[in-house]
């Protein structure tokens, strides 16, 4: 009985949290994240460095479009 | 009787309270559309030069900001319109939601229109419009009624269709007091 008291209470805990936890940005509140530094593709450098270790670490060089057998080594 | 008999009519308050937030998070509040009156501006704590008298004039009320292109995209056609009619009783009021009134002002100063600008500092206009997308505009006959709702801006499209509809809307008789 404690257990299924348990289960039930943390079944609404659960629906609790996924029912009220979401907040909408509304469209006029989204000024910050239009900002240049909220942009993924700010920095070229970056990009490339991080594109370099995805692709090593995944030996997936080519994956994104770029020439390459996926050893990492290019 | 059994526990589950006991249990039953403690849980059902609680799952219905549970269902109510998670309907209220979901249902959006009704903003405003084709039909509806458009509120006296004046009760919103906006800021800046008011408009002397809107009162049987065609008004397009725009929601822009500084950080949304295409709000910036539309305002060369606002302005061009404001020009071409505002001698025949058009005016465009254009609400800027930015947050930080400095935002709005420097974009301004580097592109400066002949029409009226306020801001929505609190953004409690733009929350009673209840707008879906940047920008939104609203055109208002010279009754005060919102008669079309532009969401979003495309320069062809929208431009032609606020030439149509602003004709339309001159034509109409001034109503008398």
């Amino acid at each position: 009985m404690k257990t299924k008291r348990l289960l039930l209470a943390a079944g609404l805990a659960v629906l609790t949290w996924n029912g009220t936890g979401c907040a909408n940005v509304k469209p006029w509140q989204r000024g910050t994240m239009a900002e240049y530094v909220m942009r993924s593709d700010r920095d070229p450098m970056a990009d490339g460095l991080n594109e370099h270790l995805w692709f090593s670490r995944e030996a997936a060089s080519g994956g994104r479009g770029v020439g390459g057998g996926g050893c990492g080594c290019n | 009787m059994n526990s589950a008999s006991l249990d039953r009519p403690r849980i059902i308050p609680v799952l219905t309270l549970l269902l109510t937030l998670a309907a209220s998070s979901l249902l959006q509040a009704e903003g405003w559309k084709a039909g509806d009156s458009l509120p006296d501006l004046k009760t919103f704590g906006l800021t800046g030069a008011f408009p002397s008298d809107l009162k049987g004039k065609v008004v397009l009320v725009d929601f822009w900001a500084s950080w949304c292109a295409p709000c910036k995209a539309s305002f060369p056609v606002m302005d061009e319109l404001q020009k071409k009619y505002g001698t025949n009783g058009f005016v465009v009021v254009a609400i800027s939601v930015d947050e930080k009134k400095s935002a709005m002002g420097k974009y301004l100063s580097k592109n400066p229109v002949a029409f009226v600008t306020l801001h929505d500092s609190a953004q409690k206009l733009v929350a009673a419009a209840d707008v879906a997308t940047m920008p939104t505009s609203f055109l208002v006959d010279r009754t005060g009624k919102i008669r079309f709702v532009h969401t979003g801006f495309e320069p062809d499209k929208t431009k032609a269709e606020y030439v149509q509809q602003i004709e339309s809307l001159l034509k109409q008789p001034v109503p008398q007091p």
